[in-house]
């Protein structure tokens, strides 16, 4: 393997979990949620991933708990905000840090237990073209749904009535019930659907990128990708730019380290979001675009008049 | 306002006649303070374990506890001060960072004693305790040089502060000692504690073609990769033989437990005194795990050293050492003094990479 296919497979591991996660926070912003839990949902897919696998010995039912986790994490987010109307910012801090602190009890006793490695799944035929064959088709499951979700999340918003209506709730969610569409249950779905992709990105964390279970092993993951989803103003393909830019960027320091071209490395480790933060604001420079893209009911509290 | 004074300064003396008479009652309080998650398999579980050997040695006499997961900086000196005012008489702070806010909240609480692990900053009620890492970390340099096929080595470093860069020396110090040629490459993540990014720099080393790498950073993920990538490396404050059954060649191994049960033994019978302890290998604050994933002449080498540093023997840093500019550091036979040690702001010759300032 020649090590520029070394250096794709490590950035694909590292945006992997970053771009899952901000899809799913992505699709619960733009039905007018602003869920700030995503590093909670994150550790607590982790942790129930980890689990799952060890009590199964199958990897494959780990990313099933590890998405259950974050969804069924989700839920409390979404009964506090949606049904008792509590401030999403601070709800979602709480479930953060709720998140961080639970995620440790549980997994204590999963501690410096070797993890299961999520084995890789080679496409045929695909997976022998040369330098993309061994990158992009002999990768596991995560990175394939990874994909899907994206093109999927995209299709969805874009092209599907379910998702026209979301839409029209995030930017208006008064009219979008007006109209008769169910505003409160659209949104325990979309919330949902963001806590089952931190899930999943947790999942990955623990299978994947670094098979074992400590606590915090999110290190600040799903606080990235919050960042991502506002810089890349809701749109899809513009999350999953995002994200690779990041991963790349970080991986790439560190080869520049390695090579020691006397760069200084606290420059290097800050350039990931430097270059990611600039990137994307030129991308979505446009102002009249950005205004259409950002959901104007973000963030606040929906009462149905009745 | 006269009333107000007069009615806060009586439930004042109210609470601390309650909080004296009860903690005449109580046992002994001991409190921790630690960096990272009690569990987290390396820097602070060790320190936790030498919690737990207090408290089972004294357990019917102290009773300890422990604040996890404190942020160094600002939000240490509120956590310390919090155990402070719960009535706990000896705090171990445990990590670098915490040094200014333990120096604060001792020098306000001048009843309670206080522990700083790694600093340099003492007081009339604070002292410091540190272990000599730098010797286990010579005696992975040597195992280093006679494991690796390509003369040199990776080093996963955290942050430059004095402590990194004097193991970082003392590896190289080593691997010079056998192959003089040994060439080692620095890695900065900038963190204590990020499975993910550690694991990453251990996969970039490897991609580059590193054979052995070594860290100072605190989670098992870069033993996850050597095992993974068959290459070999070296545990970090634990043994971490579970991570890497093929990979790892041994560990340097925090055992504060010894320490810690000496210190709150002189607590309880009144003969503490703030003091400024560097123990090492010779103490049995620092251990080496079994030498294993090596040949029997290597393990004798590493063994040999090993004894010789217990003995007192074999400095690691004794001169000839040349700083990494090829300037002279230490002359033949001359041994550095603790204070540069403490202090150690260069490399010396060999190590592969720019000291970030």
């Amino acid at each position: 393997m020649s090590m520029f296919e070394a250096i794709l497979l490590t950035v694909i591991t590292a945006s992997t979990p970053l771009v899952i996660a901000a899809i799913g926070e992505l699709v619960t912003e733009r039905s007018g949620v602003l869920n700030l839990g995503v590093e909670g949902m994150m550790i607590m897919g982790a942790v129930a991933a980890f689990a799952g696998a060890q009590m199964s010995g199958s990897p494959y039912i780990g990313i099933v708990s590890g998405i259950a986790g974050g969804a069924i994490f989700s839920l409390l987010f979404a009964f506090l905000t949606l049904t008792l109307v509590a401030n999403q910012v601070a709800t979602g801090l709480a479930l953060t840090l709720l998140g961080l602190g639970a995620s440790g009890m549980i997994g204590e006793s999963y501690v410096s237990i070797p993890g299961i490695r999520l084995g890789n799944i080679p496409i045929p035929l695909l997976s022998d073209i040369p330098v993309i064959g061994p990158v992009l088709f002999r990768q596991d499951l995560i990175f394939y749904l990874s994909i899907a979700l994206v093109i999927g999340v995209n299709w969805f918003l874009f092209r599907s009535r379910a998702g026209l209506k979301l839409r029209a709730i995030g930017d208006s969610h008064g009219s979008a019930h007006a109209l008769g569409i169910k505003v409160i249950r659209t949104r325990y779905l979309a919330v949902m659907f963001g806590g089952a992709c931190a899930g999943l990105a947790g999942a990955q964390l623990s299978l994947v990128y670094t098979p074992q279970w400590v606590e915090n092993m999110s290190a600040g993951r799903g606080w990235i990708t919050l960042a991502l989803v506002v810089f890349a103003s809701w749109r899809p393909w513009r999350v999953f730019a995002g994200g690779y830019l990041f991963g790349a960027v970080t991986i790439l320091q560190l080869h520049a380290q390695a090579l020691g071209l006397g760069i200084p490395s606290q420059f290097l480790s800050m350039l990931p979001y430097a270059a990611t933060i600039v990137v994307l604001v030129i991308i979505s420079h446009n102002r009249r675009t950005t205004l259409m893209n950002t959901p104007a009911s973000l963030g606040k509290a929906f009462v149905p008049e009745r | 306002m006269k009333k107000l004074t007069f009615a806060l300064a009586a439930s004042a003396a109210a609470v601390l006649g309650f909080s004296s008479a009860a903690s005449a009652a109580d046992k002994t309080k001991v409190c921790y303070v630690y960096v990272g998650s009690h569990t987290d398999g390396g820097y602070s579980q060790a320190h936790d374990l030498g919690r737990q050997q207090v408290q089972k040695e004294f357990a019917d006499k102290v009773e300890t506890s422990y604040l996890e997961n404190v942020p160094e900086g600002p939000d240490a000196e509120r956590a310390i001060e919090r155990l402070a005012r719960s009535g706990c008489s000896l705090i171990f702070s445990t990590s670098f960072g915490f040094m200014d806010a333990t120096v604060k909240v001792a020098a306000k609480f001048p009843k309670v004693k206080f522990e700083h692990a790694t600093g340099y900053k003492s007081g009339p009620n604070l002292g410091t305790y540190n272990s000599r890492f730098y010797e286990g970390r010579y005696i992975l340099g040597q195992i280093a040089a006679k494991t690796s096929k390509n003369h040199g080595a990776a080093y996963i470093a955290s942050f430059p502060i004095p402590e990194v860069v004097m193991g970082i020396n003392s590896f190289e110090q080593g691997a010079r000692s056998i192959d003089p040629s040994f060439k080692l490459k620095v890695i900065w993540v900038n963190t204590w504690f990020d499975p993910g990014k550690e694991a990453d720099a251990a996969k970039a080393m490897v991609d580059q073609g590193v054979d052995v790498i070594t860290q100072h950073t605190d989670t098992t993920a870069p033993m996850q990769v050597a095992e993974q990538r068959n290459i070999h490396a070296f545990g970090q404050a634990s043994d971490m033989i579970a991570a890497g059954p093929h990979a790892q060649l041994t560990a340097i191994v925090d055992t504060w437990g010894n320490y810690y049960v000496k210190r709150v033994k002189a607590l309880l019978d009144g003969s503490w005194k703030a003091e400024q302890t560097w123990d090492g290998l010779k103490e049995g604050v620092l251990t080496m795990a079994p030498y294993t994933n090596m040949p029997d002449d290597v393990k004798k080498m590493a063994e040999e050293t090993e004894a010789k540093i217990k003995s007192g023997e074999l400095h690691p840093f004794t001169g000839p050492i040349n700083k990494q500019d090829g300037t002279p550091w230490l002359k033949a036979g001359e041994k550095a003094e603790d204070g540069a040690l403490l202090g150690m702001n260069f490399y010396i010759e060999g190590v592969d990479d720019k000291l970030p300032k």
